[in-house]
């Protein structure tokens, strides 16, 4: 066996050193002691961040006999979702030492760390196995801190919807990959798109089908979408934030790689259409059920299941473009929904208020948090200068670039009207902020540290991902 | 009279329909665990089949099998645990009445 192949693993293998001494720490350390794990996971997360970028092995490699793969482009969404993670980290700082979870937090990260490795593996894997075991790491510890608020009963009713929904599109998904194996005789992604080749029938299709619908459960794509404003609503804020971003960014970009590498013959007569319907129907009906809602996470909810949409835009081209425009899209969706739900949790922590209504007047007597927002929902509505215009524009683009049909011009349309109306809730937000007036404002109140340099780092890649070109390029270049 | 590779399939089919039919009708969270079960137990019937009548030469499907196993036995100790925890706040595992976050 070659041990050298190893190397190719280094991501991995430092976030499983992190996992274990937090794990050990947290273990072994008195009562005393462990006051100290969200700082010490914190900053081994900024180490095993930084070790991300440090080019270390020469970078496309394969390894396990072609069930492992690495690559530029998959190095760069892992350091991706670092940067992600590192934030929520830092933002439930002082969640986790309240005085309900302090009990537990060293397994608030332990939990966070290890479905992260999940994440690394789904993305990595190059065979059907694998992809597996890193979706269940991924998702099952994910179940347990959505039900880690013990206290509250919505924490509970929250997680037992998410499991079931889990395991329930796991099957499903495992039920289409069985189907695909009766048909190749291998799991290796490779080896199916091999044997598929112009072989479209009745078998592919609902092979195809039921693949798209365990995902579609993953990355919450309306008609499976049902589960996510509850678990949403019901997670402790900081999980739901991870929940949100991270959790979801993976998910997508496994599915692009799935799609792209496994069913890539297919493109135009089976998925393609598929997802044009899901597209379509994720984007309308999350802003159209978006803007009745008064509950803040509630509301981020649904707005992330019209996001899932947009980042789908990205993977219905069937091109380079469309793989960087992805990435971006997650990058620049990570910062504008974590400033959201770092002012969302700020605020929970500190008055334990959730209400749209509870936010009118908000600027009057906490304008930096008032400000902070208004930049997350300009980011996430597609306001220029900020981040999220860009990260949408490019969006757009490569689906246009992709077979350049009538259908797809038809899509970006419907799409660019359904930004114009998302723009009437996320402004909703803003009015009640700044122009609605309260008897009862939220009193003024000044956050922790940690909560307040995590948002300091996403208004910084708000602002900064929409004014430097640099890191579009970088990406672009990387795909290339 | 062969037992060919449809004997096995059509059953396996039926599990999971069945499964699907219950998670989607039983109201009783241990229920609807039974039922994703029987999905789960479907999908390894249909890889052991496939690799035993189709491709008998390698053992890919033996292999996702044993860990499909390994994954269902891990997803129903969780969502046990989950529904314990819920049973200890209501004293309930009916889904119609875990519905208060509906606004």
């Amino acid at each position: 066996m070659d041990y050298s192949q190893f190397l190719a693993l280094k991501q991995e293998i430092g976030l499983l050193i992190v996992f274990l001494l937090v794990f050990l720490y947290d273990t072994f350390a008195s009562p005393k002691g462990t006051k100290a794990v969200p700082m010490i996971a914190c900053a081994l997360m900024a180490v095993v961040t930084a070790w991300g970028f440090c080019p270390v092995v020469k970078l496309t490699e394969s390894a396990f006999s072609g069930m492992y793969f690495t690559s530029p482009t998959i190095v760069a969404i892992k350091n991706i979702l670092n940067v992600g993670v590192l934030i929520v980290l830092i933002q439930s700082i002082k969640w986790a030492n309240s005085e309900f979870t302090a009990i537990r937090r060293g397994e608030f990260y332990e939990l966070i760390l290890l479905t992260l490795l999940g994440m690394y593996l789904m993305i990595s894997s190059r065979h059907f196995l694998m992809f597996i075991i890193g979706l269940e790491t991924a998702s099952l510890p994910l179940c347990a801190l959505v039900a880690f608020d013990k206290h509250r009963y919505e924490s509970h009713e929250a997680a037992i919807k998410y499991v079931l929904t889990a395991v329930f599109s796991s099957a499903i998904l495992l039920m289409g990959l069985s189907f695909v194996y009766g048909l190749a005789g291998t799991l290796y992604y490779q080896g199916i798109a091999a044997a598929l080749y112009g072989n479209m029938g009745v078998m592919l299709a609902v092979a195809l089908a039921f693949v798209m619908a365990g995902f579609g459960f993953k990355i919450s794509l309306v008609p499976f979408h049902l589960w996510t404003a509850d678990v949403y609503q019901g997670a402790p804020t900081s999980v739901t934030s991870y929940l949100s971003v991270i959790s979801k960014g993976s998910a997508a970009f496994a599915f692009l790689v799935v799609l792209t590498q496994v069913f890539g013959a297919v493109y135009e007569v089976a998925w393609e259409w598929m997802l044009y319907a899901l597209i379509i129907l994720t984007i309308t009906i999350g802003n159209l059920f978006a803007m009745r809602q008064h509950n803040m996470k509630r509301f981020l909810a649904f707005s992330s299941i019209s996001q899932a949409g947009y980042i789908m835009l990205a993977i219905i081209g069937d091109n380079a473009m469309g793989v960087s425009a992805l990435m971006f899209y997650t990058l620049v969706y990570i910062f504008s929904n974590l400033a959201a739900f770092g002012v969302i949790g700020a605020i929970e922590n500190a008055t334990g208020k959730l209400d749209m209504s509870d936010y009118n007047g908000l600027y009057k007597t906490n304008p930096r948090l008032a400000v902070t927002m208004m930049l997350a929902m300009f980011s996430l509505a597609g306001i220029p200068p900020f981040a999220g215009f860009f990260s949408k524009f490019f969006v757009f683009t490569s689906t246009l670039n992709g077979t350049g049909s009538t259908a797809l011009y038809v899509l970006v349309l419907i799409a660019l009207i359904n930004t114009i109306i998302s723009l009437y809730y996320y402004l909703l937000v803003v009015k009640a902020m700044f122009i609605n007036d309260s008897e009862t404002p939220i009193a003024t109140f000044r956050s922790a540290c940690s909560e307040r340099l995590g948002m300091w780092i996403c208004v910084a890649g708000i602002i900064g991902l929409g004014i430097v070109s640099y890191f579009y390029d970088y990406l672009l270049t990387v795909v290339a | 009279m062969d037992i060919t590779l449809i004997w096995y399939l059509v059953p396996a089919l039926v599990m999971f329909c069945c499964g699907v039919y219950g998670f989607l009708t039983r109201r009783n969270m241990i229920a609807m665990l039974i039922s994703l079960e029987l999905m789960l137990n479907a999908v390894d019937i249909n890889f052991v089949v496939f690799n035993r009548y189709l491709f008998p030469s390698s053992m890919e499907g033996w292999m996702f099998t044993l860990f499909g196993i390994a994954i269902a036995a891990a997803e129903t100790a969780l969502a046990i645990a989950i529904i314990i925890n819920l049973f200890r706040v209501s004293k309930n595992i009916d889904v119609r009445d875990a519905t208060k976050m509906k606004n």
